[in-house]
C-alpha cells in the first residue's frame, strides 16, 4: 500500500506532538521534589544549601523521562525514520 | 525530497550538525564536522589553561595572586565534590572525574560563545558514556573479583541475570542520553529563538543563554559527574 510523502510527514507530526506529552511526568514529579524541598528548608533553615543542591540533582534525574519524549518527537521530525 | 516540517519563511533555522571536510579512509567517506571543530578548541583552550596553571603552580607564592587563587578554588572544589562522594576511593578517580567534569562543563558552555556545544552530539555523550562503563566494570572485577560479580548478577536468584545485564547496559545508555538531550534542547531552543524571532531578538535572549547554557549545562555536568561517582563507589564496595 503506497502512502504521500505528505500524509507520512504529517502523521510524524502528529506523533511528534504526542511523543512531547512525556513532559507531564517530569513536570509533577520535579513540583513534588521542589514541593517537599521548600517543607524541608521552611521546617530546617540551617540545611537550606544542602537541600536544594539535593532538590537540583533529583530533579535533573527525574527529567530524564520528559527528555526520551523531546528525543522522540526530534527523531520523528528531524530525522524522519518513517518517510521511504 | 527537500520538504521541510517547518514553515518556509523559517528556512534559516539551523541546529543541525554540519560536516566540513571529508576524507577518504579504508574506502569509507569520513567526515570532519562541526563537533569535531568544537571540541578541538574546547580541548585547545582547556590545554592553555593547564599550562598556564603548570606554570602557576610550579612558581606558587606564600600569597597567591589571582590566577593561583583560581586554580586552587578549582582543584579544591573538584577534589571536595569527589571526596564527598567517594570517600576512601576517592584518591585515585580524582583525575578522572576531574577531566570530564571540566570538558563536560566547557563543552556546556561553550554554546554561549557562539559554538555548536560538542556535547549536543550524541557521538561525544556516548563516548563518555562509555568511558563510565569501562571504569564501572574494570573495577567491579577489580574489586568484586569473579565470584562476587556473578554473585552480583544472580542478585535475588539466578533467573533474575538477564534483567541484571539489561539493566547494566542501561547505564551508560542513560547516562549519555540525559546529558545529550539536555543540551540538545537547549541548541534547539535557541536556534528557535534566533531563527523565528530574527528580527527582535537583540538582548533578551542573553537571559535565555544563561539558563540553557549556564544554568542547565552545569546542573547536567554536576549529574553526569555524580551519577558516575555513584556507580564506580558502588563498584567498588566488596561487601
Amino acid at each position: 500500500m503506497e502512502f504521500n510523502t505528505n500524509f507520512i510527514l504529517g502523521c510524524s507530526a502528529i506523533g511528534a506532538g504526542l511523543a512531547v506529552i512525556a513532559g507531564i511526568g517530569p513536570g509533577v514529579g520535579q513540583g513534588i521534589a521542589a514541593g517537599h524541598a521548600a517543607a524541608a528548608v521552611g521546617r530546617n533553615p540551617g540545611a537550606k544549601s544542602d537541600v536544594t543542591s539535593t532538590m537540583l540533582l533529583g530533579q535533573a534525574v527525574a527529567e530524564t523521562t520528559g527528555l526520551y519524549g523531546l528525543l522522540i518527537a526530534m527523531l520523528l521530525l528531524f530525522v524522519k525514520p518513517l518517510v521511504p | 525530497m527537500e520538504q521541510g516540517i517547518l514553515l518556509s519563511s523559517a528556512a534559516d533555522i539551523d541546529f543541525m550538525v554540519h560536516g566540513v571536510f571529508s576524507y577518504e579512509l579504508f574506502g569509507q567517506t569520513v567526515w570532519i564536522t562541526t563537533t569535531h571543530v568544537c571540541v578541538l578548541i574546547v580541548m585547545l583552550v582547556i590545554i592553555g589553561f593547564c599550562i598556564a596553571a603548570n606554570r602557576v603552580v610550579k612558581h606558587a607564592s606564600e600569597v597567591p595572586g589571582t590566577f593561583q587563587n583560581i586554580v586552587e578554588l578549582v582543584v579544591e572544589m573538584l577534589d571536595n565534590m569527589v571526596g564527598g562522594v567517594m570517600g576512601k576511593y576517592a584518591v585515585s578517580f580524582r583525575n578522572y572525574i576531574g577531566t570530564i567534569f571540566i570538558f563536560i562543563l566547557l563543552s556546556n558552555i561553550s554554546g554561549l560563545f557562539g559554538l555548536r556545544p560538542p556535547t549536543a552530539d550524541y557521538g561525544v555523550t556516548f563516548a563518555l558514556g562509555i568511558m563510565t562503563f569501562v571504569t564501572i566494570h574494570f573495577n567491579k572485577f577489580k574489586h568484586q573479583k569473579v565470584k562476587g560479580v556473578i554473585k552480583g548478577l544472580c542478585d535475588p536468584w539466578p533467573i533474575w541475570a538477564p534483567i541484571n545485564v539489561i539493566g547494566d547496559i542501561a547505564v551508560p545508555i542513560s547516562l549519555s542520553l540525559r546529558l545529550f538531550a539536555n543540551i540538545l534542547s537547549g541548541v534547539v531552543m535557541m536556534a528557535l529563538v534566533y531563527g523565528l524571532l530574527s528580527k527582535i531578538a537583540y538582548i533578551w535572549p542573553g537571559a535565555l543563554h544563561v539558563y540553557f547554557d549556564l544554568f542547565s549545562g552545569a546542573i547536567q555536568t554536576y549529574v553526569f559527574c555524580m551519577l558516575t561517582m555513584t556507580y564506580i563507589a558502588d563498584a567498588c564496595t566488596t561487601e
